[in-house]
């Protein structure tokens, strides 16, 4: 991997198994399998995608729904590992995907900054240190005490954006612009996400909207059934995926 | 390389493991009055049962009986415990599996990991109950650690392996509970292993790793004799060897786990 590339995507292709019927129990699996009654539909939900982020890019995936957009950034954050191919990345990646996956409803808050900060693999010292910043930035004050369970949705989104954005990280992937709490809230966390882009981070965004991609990014690609089909400046690539959609 | 790379990634997640081992034993007694005490005061009641029942009933007087049992009880229920969280660890995780990346070892590890923490404080039940019943302190004492390290080596292989098996078969949980039960009767937990082996059944306890490391225990703990060098050698190798398989069975098949649980 060259040394001005922050992540690297090498044919990687993502096979799933569609079969009808789920076979999770053994007796049926012995069955079937002496009937030679398994059925494997597979289906790739990504397939020979190849290409690069150099460091600093803000890259672009356009699609429709389906064409494998967010099995691209399971795959590239790692919650996936694909079928076929290699992700490489360098630095640290902050998924702000499924905010606040691993939240303990019996804990409370700040138990849970503790715990949802150890998932992102930070360390104890980090989150000690950060602590009253993770707070200040959720807006939560002394419901930081309460069990989560007592927690509206919006109080968990901002505690869970706060967690994950409090790394300063090389790689940032975002599913869609966060719609995060309330209105004050929406706003900060884009200042934010906006802040970390100044200070050059590389970014891989994933959306349908043209208007946002147009905003944020310089690259972009397009995928269509789980293939890529058009990869380049964002200019470029927006005009062909205003005549993929018209 | 990999290797290095497998260290690294530990590393990274270990205060992942603290923190999980931490909410399990928090999360197993919030609400209940006596909360963590119950560590202590379970494995106590179900030795007064037992002693009750098996010394008083089939008249066994030994004054140390309730040490034998508890000695019995203690491993055995950590073994049961700790394989059986391990067994159910991937798939009532499932949900974080799919949305976040972890190292999927240590959820298991976790499982167990916290089971071994609970453990090692009930063992102060044993400290008192030894004291009451006077037995005897000698210096073999400090024995009792290797069949302990070597029940936890065993039950982390048997816990790797049923996590993984758990995934693609849903049965293996109910198997699990019956095959537990067969291994509690066969670790002679709370009968006198000569009864046994007078009816000429005694080779079960030559196949059973969990009776090798309570026998081992009770020398060390109650006896003040030494170990079973046998006991102690084949326990050890049957550990390291359901180790192996665990890791590398799970090693395997961990990333086709996301798509089944």
């Amino acid at each position: 991997m060259k040394k001005d590339v922050a992540v690297s995507v090498n044919n990687v292709g993502m096979r799933f198994n569609l079969s009808q019927e789920r076979v999770d129990n053994l007796k049926e699996f012995v069955i079937k399998f002496l009937r030679k009654d398994l059925k494997f539909n597979e289906f790739w939900a990504l397939k020979d995608i190849d290409f690069e982020i150099k460091k600093g890019e803000r890259l672009g995936v356009l699609g429709l729904n389906g064409s494998g957009k967010s099995t691209l950034l399971k795959v590239v954050s790692g919650v996936l590992k694909p079928s076929a191919g290699s992700v490489e990345t360098r630095g640290v990646v902050a998924p702000l995907l499924e905010l606040g996956a691993g939240f303990s409803p019996e804990y409370t808050g700040r138990e849970n900054i503790y715990l949802y900060g150890a998932v992102l693999g930070y360390t104890k010292e980090f989150l000690d240190e950060r602590f009253d910043e993770i707070v200040d930035f959720s807006g939560l004050g002394e419901f930081i005490e309460v069990p989560l369970k007592n927690y509206s949705s919006g109080m968990k989104a901002r505690l869970g954006f706060s967690i994950a954005t409090v790394v300063e990280p090389d790689i940032l992937i975002l599913d869609e612009v966060l719609s995060v709490g309330d209105k004050k809230f929406r706003k900060k966390s884009e200042n934010k996400i906006l802040s970390m882009f100044d200070e050059g981070v590389t970014v891989m965004f994933v959306s349908h909207s043209l208007e946002q991609v147009l905003r944020l990014c310089n690259q972009a690609i397009i995928l269509d059934s789980g293939r890529l089909v058009a990869k380049g400046p964002v200019e470029k690539v927006a005009r062909i995926y205003k005549n993929m959609t018209e | 390389m990999t290797i290095k790379r497998y260290m690294k990634n530990f590393f990274r997640y270990k205060y992942l493991l603290v923190e999980l081992v931490k909410k399990y034993i928090k999360l197993k007694y919030r609400r209940s009055y006596l909360g963590i005490l119950w560590t202590l005061i379970e494995p106590l009641l179900t030795m007064m049962v037992l002693t009750l029942v098996f010394g008083t009933f089939f008249g066994n007087d030994d004054p140390q009986y309730p040490v034998y049992i508890l000695c019995g009880r203690l491993l055995y229920s950590f073994f049961s415990s700790a394989s059986k969280a391990g067994l159910k660890s991937i798939s009532s995780n499932a949900s974080m599996i799919k949305k976040v990346y972890v190292p999927k070892y240590i959820y298991v590890i976790s499982a167990i990991l916290s089971n071994f923490v609970t453990f090692l404080i009930s063992l102060i039940v044993l400290v008192g109950v030894g004291a009451v019943l006077k037995v005897k302190v000698t210096p073999y004492m400090i024995q009792a650690i290797i069949p302990m390290i070597i029940l936890f080596v065993l039950t982390l292989g048997v816990g790797l392996i049923l996590a993984t098996l758990n995934v693609f078969f849903r049965d293996i949980e109910y198997i699990w509970s019956v095959a537990t039960l067969l291994i509690m009767y066969a670790s002679a937990i709370f009968y006198q292993t000569d009864r046994v082996i007078n009816t000429g059944n005694g080779w079960v306890f030559n196949i059973n790793p969990v009776y090798m490391c309570i026998s081992n225990f009770r020398d060390a703990i109650l006896y003040g004799s030494p170990m079973n060098m046998s006991y102690c050698l084949t326990s050890a190798v049957v550990a390291v060897v359901m180790l192996i398989i665990g890791a590398i069975l799970f090693c395997r098949k961990q990333d086709k786990f996301i798509l089944y649980v």
